[in-house]
């Protein structure tokens, strides 16, 4: 909403400048958006009177001014033709930057003489684009008149309204609250009844429901046409469109009172009543912006004898508005329920300033003095004789007394203020106190409670003076603030930066289509009102969201990326169906190194997702390999597993068909990491380490190969060797598999090294000799392993 | 005499002229071995009579100890000068690359959400978190917003179909839900342990996480971070909501004083509600905080509406505190200089290189925060 400085001061007696008035606004909650101040810019400028211009002695075509100005009487050169005597005009003194040249005035000699300041075109003020000659004025202005005043500029103030407060959006209403905050005095807003001759011969009905409460007069013999110079340029100031002046009054009226209201043609309601009901089902309305809406059983409208003439509180209809052949006008000032007309906002796609104005909340209280108010304008602007003022149905509860305990200001907000104080600011908002009980306004309905006061009182106190003070000291959780599963979060984050990936912040919807791929897709995770659709649907997994990033860093240029994200995947609709991933993605390129090429980038991948567990103190899992969903390359994918349920982890190479339909270059590796699915550990009394059991004695290792099947994977070899002898055995590990010469087909040979930690005594030959036959009769045992010789 | 002398000049000769360890070694066993020169003269020691023994003994015993000297010294040489020459062909051009490395990076909002976290730990508060889809009841009733009420729709909220219990949940607008998961008393929900459940006042949480709105320019994105914090206790005042909020931003700006100015403002969930605005200079194209003529809004704040206290089944003339909400990724752009939000959620990799942090940058009273 938009106001002037000068509109304010019809309401709020002030000297406040408008940078002034903005801070107090500020400070009393009002968020200015912008101030177009046109007097900043021209703050140096004021009018002038030529007294006398002769012919410059050295050029022909300037002229030498004596001028009265604000600074006195001055000698100026001016170059302009219409520079004569009499003229009334704008000057410039010296210092003075001039915006439309973009120079700042200097005493410099022209031609010989020196120029004491300088008379302005309008070009050269910015007031208009074209200009010829310096500025004419009429006689009648002072010297030293500023020039914005001169020109009739204002500073407009933009401002915001938060949805508490819709009786800021009234200028009245905003004058009270400065006045409050010490800006100024209000004048009076009372509003002096126009006694009407006669009764309103048109009856009005209200259906509660629909419209509590409905006030309407009938004016005779008005006069409609344009409105005055002064309401056009006032409306003009705010945005608002001149039509004509029974309509230029209601908009006064919504921005000046935030009390909006309607005007009828008397001369084409029929049926001799007017009201307010629920809409029927297919009834139609043609409203004053040219189209047509179906009002339904929700939506409040207003009819006569021919059905609906109007949509209640938000737009009037074309049947009946008023124009400059209306001679009997209907004036309607009617309180429509905020909600209702909130909704049909919505449901019918219409806004207008009175929409706006009552789905906020209008006040109650003022329904027959705006009325009163709307009158008095109307004779006085377009003549006429007013009928007595009908009113159906009444206005809602004012709001109750009660009980506000003085010191909860300080206990709530720790201001100290003197209980006198509170009575007065309060008062000074409209707020009747009597002792310890304390009415709320009509226009404040937002007011319901002891906190509500507190925040008045503060406002106008100042947040400002509310004194910092220190949190009382707390006892502390001695081990850290975070859970297990927040630290782990934080330390696989920084554990994926430390293994070289970058950290991606992916939109938790994706394209309900890629959400498919991946297992979700489910109708119940499709968003009703995506911003886009390709971001439609809740992601079941983070993995789509990564290839997408690694294709589009790759069409850029950088095809080799390494990301990760920590973040939710959805199982459902409910709030407990939200699953923490980690989830890691490379987009592997052969990289051309002069140091040869290095093994299969999946173990690299593979390696990275066994450090991230270590780091979060992951147990031993087990690695299973061919049952991998469908976005996994079926032949290079596993899935990590805590007993055979709980799947830890999946990773590996990403389905060929899966990329090309997210439009991705393979190959690309992956896993994703639930986090939820790491078991946490037991809660001990003490950090404290179990003690270190240092062998004396040295490890040895022996090395064995194997010829096994061609599909039996490795790590089925490595387990029955490991389980050989738990007590000697430390450890057991692949380091060449082979296939080919001198191994038979459709057989591998896998070498393995054993190491073995005595830990009693060395170990004899012998005992490493029955040793090694156990571990070869496991692996035997296991999986058909034979030693190879 | 002269055999013994004619024999060390040989010896001595031959040492001196052997071209690597195996020559010498031969020399050695030559001298030295068991059926050396000097050996078999060592042997005639014991045929000799006293007197001769007498004589000869040292003269003999004192070549085998120079002729081993001088082996022992050749031998150190020769093997310093191998090792010379096996090391000078093991010389590499050390001006290859190392083979590649992939640079790892936190992302900046995260990093961002680490330093908020140890700051507000610092002052005893822990951490809550609560779930992304919600429903009407922790998003928008229990926080004060009646149904159908305006304040709703200035929320642009995203809406899920009807569930199968017929409502409709929402992608949560804020963290402010978690406020009431924590404050609610008596909950008796199923919900994963993640999830933050009724705690008995003296409460002091932060609530990181993820939250969505149906708006996108270039100041806005459909998803962003917030920061959500709560302190309820029997007495904490607007008071102290100002020292805590002034006491963070001058530790995470990492400046000694950031002049801060509290304005009145409208939250349906606190009462009365606040922004605190930091001063800050735009005069030079990008934002310096904590000095300039102009303001900038950080944060959204109140005293905890006594609607909300009671429809968490606290009563609000026992308990009261304050709640206050930060835009995370907005607080990293500030600090950060990162001009588009947009950017935090586009995995341009140049970007996150560029803004993000390395994975040594965690927080720590020691080091600072980033």
């Amino acid at each position: 909403m938009k106001f002037t400085l000068s509109w304010l001061k019809e309401h709020l007696a002030t000297d406040a400048t408008a940078d002034q008035v903005v801070d107090a606004m500020t400070m009393a909650g009002l968020e200015v958006e912008h101030v177009e101040n046109p007097a900043a810019k021209l703050a140096a400028f004021s009018v002038a009177k030529v007294v006398e211009a002769v012919q410059h002695p050295n050029a022909d075509r300037l002229r030498v001014c004596q001028v009265d100005t604000v600074d006195g009487r001055k000698e100026i050169v001016c170059g302009a033709p219409n520079a004569r005597a009499g003229l009334t005009t704008i000057y410039a003194p010296l210092g003075a930057f001039v915006p439309g040249s973009g120079i700042t005035l200097e005493a410099r000699p022209v031609r010989g003489v020196v120029s004491n300041g300088m008379l302005c075109s309008a070009r050269e003020l910015e007031v208009a684009e074209e200009s010829d000659g310096i500025v004419e004025l009429p006689d009648t202005l002072a010297v030293g008149t500023p020039a914005a005043e001169a020109f009739g500029l204002e500073a407009v103030i933009d401002f915001e309204v938060t949805p508490n407060r819709p009786d800021w959006l009234g200028v009245a209403g905003i004058a009270r609250d400065l006045a409050a905050a010490g800006l100024g005095t209000l004048k009076d807003l009372s509003v002096a009844p126009v006694p009407g001759k006669g009764p309103t011969t048109i009856e009005i009905r209200v259906d509660g429901d629909a419209c509590p409460v409905f006030a309407g007069r009938l004016i005779k013999g008005v006069k409609n046409g344009p409105s005055p110079d002064w309401l056009q340029r006032k409306l003009i100031s705010v945005g608002l469109r001149p039509i004509s002046a029974l309509v230029d009054i209601t908009n006064l009226m919504s921005y000046d009172r935030c009390r909006p209201l309607h005007v009828y043609d008397a001369g084409k309601l029929t049926g001799g009543f007017i009201e307010a009901r629920l809409g029927q089902p297919g009834e139609t309305l043609e409203a004053l912006d040219g189209k047509t809406y179906e009002a339904g059983p929700e939506v409040c409208v207003i009819a006569d004898g021919s059905g609906a003439v109007g949509l209640g509180g938000v737009m009037g209809g074309e049947s009946t508005k008023v124009s400059e052949a209306t001679t009997d006008v209907f004036v309607e000032s009617a309180w429509f329920d905020p909600i209702r007309t909130a909704q049909t906002g919505r449901t019918l796609g219409i806004t207008s300033d009175a929409q706006y104005r009552f789905a906020r909340g209008v006040d109650p209280g003022f329904v027959v003095e705006g009325l009163e108010l709307a009158t008095r304008l109307i004779l006085d602007l377009c003549g006429g004789e007013a009928c007595e003022v009908r009113v159906a149905g009444a206005p809602p509860a004012p709001p109750a007394a009660f009980a506000f305990d003085h010191a909860y200001v300080r206990k709530l907000s720790g201001l100290d203020v003197p209980s006198a104080r509170i009575d007065a600011i309060l008062t000074a908002l409209g707020f009747a106190v009597r002792g310890e009980m304390v009415t709320p306004p009509t226009w404040r309905r937002d007011v319901d409670g002891k906190a509500d006061l507190v925040e008045e009182v503060a406002r106008i106190e100042g947040f400002g003076a509310l004194p910092a003070t220190p949190l009382p000291e707390t006892s502390r959780a001695a081990g850290g603030v975070l859970t297990v599963r927040q630290t782990r979060m934080r330390n696989a984050r920084r554990a994926m930066a430390a293994r070289g990936y970058a950290e991606a912040v992916t939109w938790s919807f994706m394209r309900a289509a890629w959400a498919r791929l991946f297992g979700g897709g489910d109708p119940k995770l499709v968003l009703s009102n995506p911003i886009a659709s390709d971001l439609d649907c809740m992601r079941p997994s983070i993995l789509p969201n990564l290839i997408e990033a690694a294709a589009r860093n790759a069409r850029q240029g950088f095809a080799d990326a390494a990301l990760f994200e920590v973040g939710p995947v959805f199982d459902g609709d409910q709030p407990g169906d939200q699953r923490t991933i980690v989830a890691g993605l490379t987009a592997p390129h052969p990289s051309r190194s002069w140091a040869g090429a290095g093994g299969d980038p999946l173990f690299a991948l593979k390696a990275d997702l066994m450090a991230l567990l270590d780091e979060m103190g992951a147990p031993n899992l087990q690695i299973a390999q061919g049952h991998a969903p469908t976005w996994w390359h079926p032949g290079r994918s596993a899935r990590l597993q805590l007993g055979p349920k709980v799947v830890v982890a999946e990773f590996g190479e990403l389905h060929p068909a899966v990329l090309k339909a997210l439009d991705a270059e393979g190959p690309m590796l992956a896993f994703e990491l639930d986090l939820g699915a790491i078991p946490e550990p037991k809660k001990k009394p003490t950090k404290t380490k179990p003690a270190l059991q240092l062998s004396p004695l040295m490890p040895l290792t022996r090395d064995f190969a194997f010829l096994v099947d061609q599909a039996t994977p490795a790590g089925e070899l490595v387990r029955p060797i490991l389980g050989a002898d738990k007590a000697l055995i430390a450890d057991a590990r692949v380091f060449d598999v082979y296939q080919g010469k001198g191994v038979p087909e459709g057989q591998k040979s896998v070498a393995v090294e054993v190491t073995v930690q005595p830990t009693e005594k060395t170990l004899t030959d012998p005992e490493i000799e029955a040793l090694s036959a156990r571990i070869v009769a496991a692996a035997e045992k296991a999986v058909g392993a034979k030693l190879r010789s | 005499m002269t055999d013994l002398t004619q024999l060390e000049a040989e010896l001595s000769a031959a040492v001196a002229a052997a071209p690597d360890v195996a020559a010498l070694e031969a020399v050695r066993v030559g001298a030295l071995g068991k059926a050396g020169s000097i050996s078999e003269l060592l042997k005639t020691l014991g045929a000799m009579s006293p007197d001769e023994r007498r004589e000869r003994g040292p003269l003999i015993n004192g070549l085998r100890d120079r002729v081993g000297a001088a082996i022992a010294g050749k031998k150190a040489a020769l093997e310093a000068a191998e090792l010379d020459a096996k090391l000078a062909a093991e010389r590499v051009d050390l001006t290859l690359p190392p083979p590649p490395e992939r640079r790892g990076r936190v992302h900046p909002t995260m990093q961002v959400m680490d330093e908020m976290i140890a700051i507000f730990a610092e002052m005893g508060f822990g951490l809550a978190e609560g779930p992304d889809i919600e429903d009407d009841f922790h998003n928008f009733t229990a926080l004060n917003f009646p149904p159908k009420h305006p304040a709703r729709e200035m929320h642009d909220t995203f809406w899920l179909p009807e569930d199968a219990g017929g409502e409709r949940k929402v992608l949560r607008t804020h963290t402010s839900p978690v406020q009431i998961r924590t404050m609610q008393q008596g909950q008796n929900d199923k919900l994963p342990s993640w999830i933050a459940t009724s705690q008995t006042p003296p409460i002091r949480i932060v609530v990181p996480g993820r939250t969505y709105r149906s708006d996108s320019d270039a100041t806005h994105t459909p998803m962003f971070h917030q920061m959500e914090g709560l302190v309820i206790d029997r007495a904490i005042h607007m008071g102290h909501l100002k020292w805590t909020l002034e006491t963070f931003v001058s530790r995470f700006f990492e400046t000694p004083v950031v002049e801060t100015r509290f304005r009145p403002h409208h939250f349906p969930f606190t009462e009365p509600s606040a922004e605190m605005d930091v001063r800050c200079d735009r005069s030079g194209g990008d934002v310096k905080i904590g000095q300039g003529d102009d303001w900038m809004e950080i944060v959204g704040c109140g005293m905890v509406h006594p609607n909300v206290l009671r429809n968490c089944g606290l009563d609000p003339d026992v308990w009261q505190g304050f709640a206050f909400g930060f835009g995370i990724d907005r607080l990293g752009m500030l600090k950060y200089g990162m001009p588009d939000l947009r950017d935090m959620f586009a995995s341009d990799v140049r970007w996150l290189e560029h803004y993000g942090f390395s994975a040594f940058a965690a927080p720590n009273p020691a080091t600072g925060l980033s």
